[in-house]
């Protein structure tokens, strides 16, 4: 019998040494879901409030720089919508780039935040893909099927910022990627005659 | 000249009808090359963009002038009634696809709502069902009907008018207009009826979102590869919805494939 009791406690200690070596990881995990989350329910209550403000468009475009630069991380959508011109380009391209990409999604998405009036965004649900987390939100615009939109959120640049928002499939990234792509092979690939053409386009 | 011309136009239909003999015949097995490269897979490029351009003509000159005028001319509620009215013919072709795809709860859930709005929504002039917190419209086409059939998607292509497309959508589409079920209970001058509101929804439509479709037609850098993108991207997303992930882990192929939608940035 000893050995029965002590086969047993030795089971227990190790089935809580294993759970006590679990914990801290599917702790871990669920703090990044709540925190990926919590991410998302800010950009969100900032998108809506922009929405019910009512205010004319220069000033939503604003707002939506303002939202974007705080929530976004837009030096990797940037580099990223570079692909792989971005290894070519140096620092300081790199870094004017990044201001005109992020000057120029303001004013291309922020002009379309009218046709959003009288809507409203909200989360739904969480869930890890491969390294980052996915957050579902459903966009119910007046007089039309709600959509789904998808924020990519990632802690991988040190912070929790979304690194893209997928709209029923079409990633803003990859998108852009395309648009950037041709705007790059327009300019015979010079990447300052692009940059300089960002500051105006959208 | 004009023979020319026709030909160049008809081209990519007659490539349809040949993509679908190779997708049909070839296509089950092989891995499907769209989505394992990373352009996209687009050998009839020329042609397309012949037929994107003339799409493109056509939308300056005819859709976007009408597509404005009559979304400022009908009342918001009228256009709201026909496009309804037009979404609701469209779910029988919907439910049979969902049968055809053996998806029994998007067919019944698809059934349910016809039935609502056919009925209580004056035989769908009103979106009943969505009023009620229905379950969504599944709305299935032939063209994802080949996706669960394991068809895959072949090249892409621009259609006359229709415009963005892959081979395995465009048979899709051409199977859905010939063989949608309402023709064959409705008698001749109603089934006009279904393709007047039809028109008159995709002219809505135009007009609606105007400021959206004009970004991409008119305000990108290259029109063709920016519809291009938008639409395998959705179309992608629509046709897979229900099934496991489309895309290609980027950790299985050693580098984040610019085809992979969700390929991580910070791994580039």
């Amino acid at each position: 019998m000893p050995n029965d009791t002590s086969r047993r406690t030795a089971l227990k200690t190790g089935f809580a040494a294993a759970l006590i070596a679990a914990l801290p990881a599917t702790g871990a995990v669920a703090l990044t879901e709540a925190r990926a989350k919590a991410l998302v329910n800010q950009v969100v209550g900032d998108i809506n409030r922009v929405i019910a403000s009512g205010k004319p468009l220069s000033s939503m475009i604003r707002d939506f720089e303002t939202i974007f630069r705080k929530y976004a991380d837009v030096n990797i959508i940037a580099r990223s919508t570079l692909g792989a011109d971005s290894r070519r380009a140096s620092a300081a391209q790199m870094r004017a780039y990044t201001d005109a990409f992020r000057g120029y999604v303001a004013r291309k998405y922020g002009k379309r935040f009218n046709e959003f009036a009288g809507g409203k965004i909200e989360v739904k649900g969480v869930r890890e893909v491969k390294s980052w987390h996915e957050v579902t939100s459903t966009v119910y615009l007046r007089g039309e099927a709600p959509f789904e939109v998808r924020f990519l959120v990632s802690d991988r640049s040190g912070k929790d910022l979304f690194f893209d928002m997928v709209i029923e499939g079409i990633s803003l990234r990859l998108s852009e990627r395309t648009e950037i792509g041709s705007m790059l092979d327009r300019r015979k690939g010079n990447i300052d005659a692009l940059i300089a053409d960002l500051k105006t386009a959208g | 000249m004009t023979a020319s011309y026709v030909t160049r136009m008809l081209r990519p239909a007659l490539l349809t009808i040949l993509g679908f003999t190779v997708v049909l015949v070839a296509g089950c097995t092989q891995p499907d090359p769209a989505l394992t490269r990373g352009a996209p897979f687009d050998p009839y490029e020329a042609e397309n963009r012949r037929m994107h351009a003339f799409n493109r003509s056509i939308d300056r000159a005819v859709l976007r002038p009408a597509g404005t005028g009559y979304s400022k001319a009908i009342p918001d509620d009228i256009e709201t009634v026909i496009g309804n009215f037009s979404n609701n013919l469209s779910l029988p072709a919907a439910i049979a696809n969902s049968i055809l795809q053996g998806n029994g709860k998007a067919a019944t859930e698809d059934f349910y709502r016809f039935l609502v709005n056919t009925t209580i929504g004056l035989g769908g002039l009103f979106d009943t069902a969505t009023d009620l917190n229905m379950p969504a419209e599944n709305g299935a086409d032939f063209g994802q009907t080949l996706y669960v059939w394991g068809v895959n998607e072949g090249p892409y292509l621009e259609l006359p008018l229709m415009g963005p497309a892959t081979t395995r959508d465009a048979v899709g589409k051409a199977v859905d207009i010939f063989t949608n079920p309402l023709s064959y209970v409705v008698g001749t001058p109603e089934t006009y009826y279904g393709t007047a509101a039809a028109v008159s929804s995709r002219l809505s439509a135009r007009g609606r979102y105007s400021d959206a479709i004009d970004s991409v037609l008119y305000d990108s850098a290259d029109s063709y590869a920016a519809s291009r993108s938008l639409y395998l991207q959705n179309r992608r997303f629509k046709v897979g919805k229900d099934g496991s992930d489309n895309y290609l882990d980027p950790y299985d192929t050693g580098s984040a494939s610019p085809s992979d939608p969700y390929g991580d940035p910070y791994a580039e």
